[in-house]
């Protein structure tokens, strides 16, 4: 029925005044990156990425990542089995839960394991007699990270689980699985898409973030710093050029991040419905 | 455990600290204007993505035109993109000599304004991806019902649409606004820090922190994770009511 279209003027308006506000607030800063990392040439760009502060930085963030995230895949994967599987009384209260380390601020994340861990937290006495230190040191990068980056996974697979129901799992049960057999042949393949696709942005966070991360660090060049932190020690010392260029390789990263999850609602839509927000 | 103990323990913290160096830190003139600019620039900018959101959800859910796809995929980018990097990006877009900046007859970075840019970029997607699935779930025989009955265009957005649309709305508004609050790595590199002006409460902690003043940086931790913990619960009062609302439709 024509009676809903809007008027193709105005349409066309509409389109306009959205693509305008994206282009401005998104494509703009992204733009900026790249313009700002190649301002002085592909030379002095390949210089600030090779040079030996930023490799570690890099080095770090990869380490960080590859901890946290497969943590986070197991954390995330109990909890919203935990969760559509089973009823349990503090059912909504645990959902509301998964969901605080996203409305906390990450300076507070950061906080908290300094309160928790740093010399003069609970643990702080502890952990110096024994020569342990988490606080300014990778420990407390990790444990900030996998706090930050907790939710993602989850969120991408409650809302999935709930919509599937139960009744395969029960089918699996009725002819004979065991829980592990049910979980690894039923659930996972059901899943798989909508956990991948929680991953990745998981990854995402965890490469990128700054300000839990910037709390516990204690900013040790070559040691401490992951990427997000170094552009920050970068900016501050007025050497823009060689900060976009290590912010360049992030934003590389979050376009492929981008990219991949396109891909996935494309190919499959269906698989991973109920996710997205 | 991972989540809850950890938070416990800023209360618990902050429970030793004595009711008078509470409030000598936390409600100090200086925290008392770095919680109003956050919450302030928060709102302002959670209200200009909750139009802009909703204009975006709208021409991707009815519109088809070249290159949706990839719009579609660019909406997500401050999910994707580290908060350090927007910062910077941002700061050097809006910079009196930046391509923003140098066509603007006022300053941005460096001011209140600047804070405001910076976490409207970070709340966009929010609206959007909390809008779009409502606007692509609310049929089109509602539309034509109100069109055939002989509404205009106008007057069915504003009764039939906006209101069936109007939870989600809400519910996009407080993540952007609860993001919004916290926000800190993009931030920081606009807005200049300036005491009483242009300075967030995010960064009043670190900076207690880096003064190895555990106890005020709690102090203000514990009032912000409180406005956090109020907004949260309200989220979720306002999604419960927005599923009642979807089921009555």
């Amino acid at each position: 029925m024509k009676t809903t279209a809007e008027p193709g003027w105005l349409r066309w308006l509409l389109i306009a005044a959205a693509l305008g506000f994206l282009g401005i607030n998104l494509a703009l800063p992204l733009a900026q990156v790249f313009a700002g990392a190649l301002a002085k040439g592909i030379a002095v760009y390949r210089a600030a990425v090779v040079e030996p502060d930023a490799v570690a930085a890099m080095r770090l963030t990869l380490t960080v990542a590859a901890i946290a995230v497969p943590l986070n895949i197991v954390f995330g994967l109990a909890a919203s089995w935990a969760i559509t599987k089973f009823d349990f009384p503090g059912k909504a209260m645990l959902i509301s839960l998964i969901d605080l380390p996203l409305s906390v601020s990450p300076v507070v994340s950061g906080l908290i394991y300094v309160l928790l861990f740093g010399l003069q937290g609970w643990a702080g006495p502890w952990l110096r007699e024994h020569d342990i230190r988490i606080v300014f040191a990778v420990p407390g990068i990790v444990l900030a990270t996998v706090f930050v980056t907790f939710p993602f996974v989850a969120r991408e697979l409650i809302p999935l689980m709930l919509e599937q129901g139960r009744s395969d799992e029960e089918a699996a049960r009725s002819l004979g699985a065991t829980g592990w057999q049910t979980f690894r042949r039923v659930t996972l393949p059901n899943i798989r898409w909508g956990l991948l696709y929680g991953v990745l942005l998981c990854n995402a966070r965890a490469m990128g973030e700054f300000g839990a991360v910037s709390v516990v660090s204690g900013h040790i060049r070559g040691l401490t710093n992951t990427l997000p932190l170094h552009i920050e020690i970068l900016y501050n010392e007025y050497n823009y050029v060689a900060a976009f260029a290590v912010a360049s390789l992030l934003a590389g990263l979050a376009l492929v991040t981008l990219v991949a999850k396109s891909v996935l609602e494309w190919r499959f839509g269906d698989a991973i419905a109920g996710g997205g927000h | 455990m991972i989540v809850l103990l950890p938070l416990s323990a800023i209360f618990i913290k902050t429970a030793g600290l004595g009711w008078r160096e509470f409030v000598a830190v936390a409600l100090s003139r200086r925290a008392l204007a770095a919680y109003r600019l956050s919450f302030g620039a928060a709102a302002l900018a959670a209200a200009i993505n909750a139009v802009f959101g909703l204009l975006v959800a709208w021409v991707l859910v009815r519109y088809d035109f070249a290159g949706k796809r990839v719009v579609s995929a660019l909406v997500d980018l401050p999910f994707a993109l580290p908060t350090a990097v927007a910062g910077i990006a941002l700061t050097a877009l809006y910079a009196p000599n930046g391509w923003i900046g140098s066509l603007l007859p006022f300053k941005v970075a460096f001011e209140p304004v600047g804070v405001v840019v910076a976490l409207t970029f970070i709340g966009l997607p929010f609206v959007v991806r909390t809008v779009e699935p409502v606007l692509a779930d609310l049929g089109a025989d509602v539309e034509e019902a109100a069109a055939s009955l002989g509404a205009g265009r106008w007057t069915t957005f504003r009764r039939v649409v906006l209101p069936a649309v109007l939870p989600a709305l809400v519910t996009g508004f407080a993540l952007a606004f609860a993001r919004g609050v916290g926000e800190y790595g993009s931030v920081i590199f606009i807005a200049g820090n300036l005491p009483f002006r242009s300075e967030i409460a995010p960064l009043l902690i670190v900076q207690q922190l880096e003064q190895y003043n555990y106890r005020g940086a709690t102090a203000i931790a514990a009032t912000m994770l409180t406005a956090s913990f109020a907004i949260l619960v309200a989220i979720n009062l306002l999604q419960a009511w927005d599923r009642r609302k979807m089921a009555a439709l």
